[in-house]
């Protein structure tokens, strides 16, 4: 009975995000005449949102572990740089490229981590050094040049879609893995004897989430397809889900983040998952920057600039506590796509660019003090 | 004439009643002392008095100087002169005494603090309770119990006329005890209203002019002191004898399984020894108890064994006759040590989380299928513990922030069982639960010792070391000063050893049950 309570709570907490989501949606839309729903303005929206998703995604797993890293625009500035500089200037291929820009961000996490575990320099002034480094050096490297054009292969990483016919079958099996995933949930928890929702209820979440999964296929399709970067994101935030929910690792960060002295009189090594997630995060933002680069077909000095920001908002709307210990994936992207919707529709409203900074920043506080405003009542 | 009445108090928690229809009432300028074991509902009825539960939380009357008070917050509780002084001290240690003192409440000409009158009436306040404290010292430069008397100043120039003092002498020196003892006597002579919280019986005897019993969450008693004796006081807390409480069996002793050899542990902040040239055996299938005061290394020399002390370290420890090197937890959990710390909820639980997830987190590893946590069989270990255990929770996901002490000892004592150590070290097992529960994990431990683990147990509590130990071993200074078997112990013996005098010969009965 109490359980069941408990889990009723959590859900409400999430559908929150959800009901915020659905009511920007329709204030967008009805505001816009209806452009804000549109396949195209949607299409548009996802590929915006994608690499502020990806950091978030590695944010999450950071702040989690109760650390913050204030340099991950800027590295999505330097690997996209050194990807385009390794392209345009070197006439490297995109894979070889790619894959170097990823390694790259990861070595600058490791070192990051390293600092941050293993010399004891809080994470807060290491990855604000680490802004102004990484930028500095990508200023150095493209000797603030904007380096472009890049390869077609490269830019389909931004900019191309899905084909249609690939995106249905692709939702085909991801509702088929629903379906199959809850059927074993629940005979895993009916062997278990552990308290069972309704069929009824269990199945018609799945099926809910099928309906959305065709309708958001039906309306990529509507206009190119699903874009590529979405799909990066979708294939990334499935796998840290699984990390963070699944595996020891995950389950240790939280451990961390919330009781560091627990967690080190239970043996877990402290140092070693902390310096791993720097890595992970510096890796996500090398991936970042590969998307964006594509998507701009160029590599700036400025690309980048104040995402790390965008994507701690992400986090925070999210759910996730800078304290530490609790946050999502999910979460986190949600909250991606509200910052990014509030951008889309405020834009395609014509509203002035100042308006737009004290919009979201008014937002990001007033969900923090929702969140706690709730959290006290309870 | 009552300076302070509480009638018919019930507090609720969900799950739980921790006040039941008590009433307490205290006399003017009485020093009033509250005993009751732990979880008995002293510290819930002090937080109902001062605010800290405001009105409407619980139901019952509160009635301060004849005047029936509703309490909405803390500040309330201050307006109407109550004045709470807790464990924790809530001084800012980077201030001085005389800026403790009026934090909050300045002397100000138009906004800006009058510092002479500040540091002036600071002084003229310390004088007239016969302290010789600079006001303008910093207070992290004084010992705990001058830093004591400093919120009692502070209470008091709030014009404070009930103060309540929640185990005040628990870290204090001698010499800083009798000195807060005769500062509260000052105070009964100027008409101010003591309320005085203590496990020392000794204390509440030589101070206390009236003493309420509080059990499990009820009034059991009042009494003028000259009616009490300090054995009339413990059987009025526990309810029972003493006997009762500690299911003392005796046990085969097998092999030897723990072998610490001349070992020193150095304090990471200055270069002193904490422990000093340690050795001692441990077998399989017996309680070694370990007794002292606090701060005689106790706590030093078992986190460093199970490698989670930060200072240096020196000596030999063998497990099962072979040597071995522990540099972190995890290596002594590798060799079959689990250590269950003094305070659980800075070492042993993370607060936030659940209790399946508290409970695995130590075993995690041997859950994990291909690098995957398997869930079903995380669940159903959790439940075997939960049940074996006896631990009260709502359900697996429960946070455990939300279950009773005693039910979160169980937690962590899980999480460590399902390693299944060869050792197991229990610092303070029962700090802070209930009699019931305390019960239960009595007998846990020597069921598990029945089955062949060997067991050290860290206690400050007298009683319960020489009720459960089969062998006592205490510690005075970083030093093993004794060795008692379970017959020959006795509180006398374990005192004298411990303050590491024979000739005195004088012990401190501290009783916590």
């Amino acid at each position: 009975m109490e359980k069941q309570k408990l889990s009723f709570r959590f859900d409400i907490r999430a559908y929150t995000l959800v009901i915020a989501l659905i009511f920007i949606a329709v204030l967008f839309t009805v505001l816009t005449d209806g452009g804000f729903l549109t396949s195209r303005n949607l299409s548009n929206l996802f590929r915006q949102m994608s690499v502020i998703s990806i950091l978030a995604i590695g944010m999450t797993l950071v702040i989690v572990a109760a650390q913050i890293d204030l340099s991950v625009g800027s590295i999505v500035g330097l690997t996209g740089g050194i990807a385009a500089i390794l392209q345009v200037w070197y006439d490297w291929g995109t894979v070889p490229a790619v894959l170097v820009a990823i390694l790259a961000g990861a070595a600058i996490g490791l070192l990051q981590g390293w600092l941050v575990a293993y010399k004891a320099v809080p994470a807060f002034i290491v990855t604000l050094g680490g802004m102004m480094v990484w930028r500095g050096v990508l200023l150095g490297v493209s000797k603030g040049e904007t380096v472009a054009p890049l390869h077609e292969s490269f830019v389909q990483i931004g900019q191309s879609y899905l084909p249609y016919v690939w995106g249905y079958v692709l939702a085909a099996i991801m509702c088929a893995a629903i379906f199959y995933g809850t059927a074993r949930r629940r005979q895993k928890r009916a062997r278990l004897q552990l308290p069972l929702n309704s069929a009824a209820s269990d199945y018609g979440k799945a099926f809910a989430y099928a309906v959305i999964l065709m309708g958001f296929t039906y309306m990529m399709n509507r206009y190119y397809g699903i874009p590529i970067p979405m799909l990066i994101v979708l294939v990334l935030g499935l796998v840290f889900l699984f990390i963070s929910t699944k595996t020891g690792f995950g389950r240790y960060l939280y451990a961390i983040g919330g009781n560091p002295e627990a967690a080190r009189f239970s043996g877990i090594n402290i140092k070693a998952h902390m310096l791993s997630v720097f890595v992970m995060m510096g890796a996500l933002a090398g991936v970042a920057g590969v998307v964006l680069t594509g998507r701009l077909n160029a590599a700036t000095v400025g690309a980048g600039q104040s995402f790390e920001l965008d994507a701690i908002a992400a986090c925070v709307i999210g759910g996730t506590s800078l304290a530490g210990g609790t946050g999502s994936i999910v979460g986190s992207i949600i909250g991606a796509l509200v910052m990014v919707s509030l951008d889309n529709g405020m834009s395609m409203m014509n509203v002035q660019p100042f308006w737009q900074y004290i919009v979201k920043g008014s937002i990001l506080v007033f969900a923090v003090w929702l969140d706690i405003a709730t959290k006290n009542k309870s | 004439m009552y300076a302070l009445e509480m009638k018919s108090i019930t507090k609720e928690f969900p799950g739980v009643r921790a006040l039941d229809r008590v009433t307490f009432s205290v006399k003017k300028g009485e020093i009033h002392a509250l005993c009751g074991e732990n979880g008995a509902g002293k510290s819930t009825l002090m937080k109902v008095l001062s605010g800290v539960y405001p009105d409407g939380t619980f139901t019952g009357d509160i009635i301060v100087n004849g005047r029936k008070q509703r309490f909405k917050s803390i500040k309330d509780s201050e307006k109407a002169g109550i004045a709470i002084i807790y464990q924790e001290l809530a001084l800012v240690k980077e201030m001085t005494v005389g800026e403790n003192i009026f934090l909050g409440n300045e002397p100000k000409t138009f906004g800006v603090i009058d510092w002479d009158t500040l540091y002036l009436e600071a002084r003229k306040w310390l004088k007239s309770v016969g302290l010789e404290i600079n006001p303008e010292t910093k207070v992290k430069n004084l010992g705990i119990g001058q830093q004591q008397l400093v919120e009692i100043v502070k209470a008091l120039s709030k014009n404070s006329d009930i103060i309540i003092l929640d185990e005040p002498t628990a870290a204090l020196t001698e010499a800083e005890v009798s000195l807060l003892m005769e500062m509260l006597r000052q105070l009964r002579k100027r008409g101010v209203t003591c309320i005085y919280i203590s496990h020392k019986l000794n204390e509440v005897m030589s101070l206390a002019d009236s003493v309420t019993v509080l059990r499990d969450g009820k009034t059991v008693a009042t009494h003028p002191i000259g009616e009490l004796t300090e054995e009339k006081i413990i059987s009025l807390m526990v309810g029972r004898t003493l006997t009762e409480l500690f299911p003392y069996e005796p046990k085969q002793r097998g092999e030897k399984v723990l072998e610490v050899k001349n070992f020193s542990v150095y304090s990471p902040y200055q270069n002193k020894q904490v422990v000093r040239d340690v050795s001692f055996s441990l077998h399989q299938g017996e309680i070694l108890g370990i007794a002292g005061l606090m701060g005689a290394g106790r706590t030093e020399l078992f986190t460093s064994i199970f490698g989670a002390y930060e200072g240096k370290k020196q000596g030999e420890i063998r497990i099962d006759g072979r040597p071995v090197t522990i540099k972190n937890p995890r290596d002594a959990i590798e060799s079959g040590i689990a250590y269950v710390s003094e305070d659980r909820k800075k070492y042993g639980l993370v607060l936030d989380m659940s209790v399946r997830k508290n409970a695995t987190l130590a075993a995690l590893d041997k859950l994990i299928r291909n690098g995957v946590i398997d869930e079903a069989a995380e669940v159903s270990t959790v439940n075997r513990f939960i049940e074996k255990l006896k631990v009260k929770t709502p359900g697996l996901e429960a946070t455990v922030n939300n279950l009773s002490g005693g039910n979160q000892q169980k937690v962590v004592l899980s999480k460590w069982l399902m390693n299944e150590p060869k050792i197991l070290i229990l610092d303070e097992p029962t700090r802070g639960i209930d009699v019931g529960a305390k019960y239960e994990i009595y007998k846990l431990i020597n069921e598990l010792v029945r089955q062949g683990m060997a067991v050290v147990m860290i206690s400050s509590e007298l009683p319960e070391v020489l009720g459960m130990s089969d062998r006592i071993l205490v510690m005075a200074e970083g030093r093993i000063v004794g060795e008692l078997t379970h017959e020959d112990a006795t509180q006398e013996k374990v005192m004298m050893y411990a303050t590491g005098g024979g000739a005195s010969g004088k012990t401190e009965a501290v009783l916590s049950i």
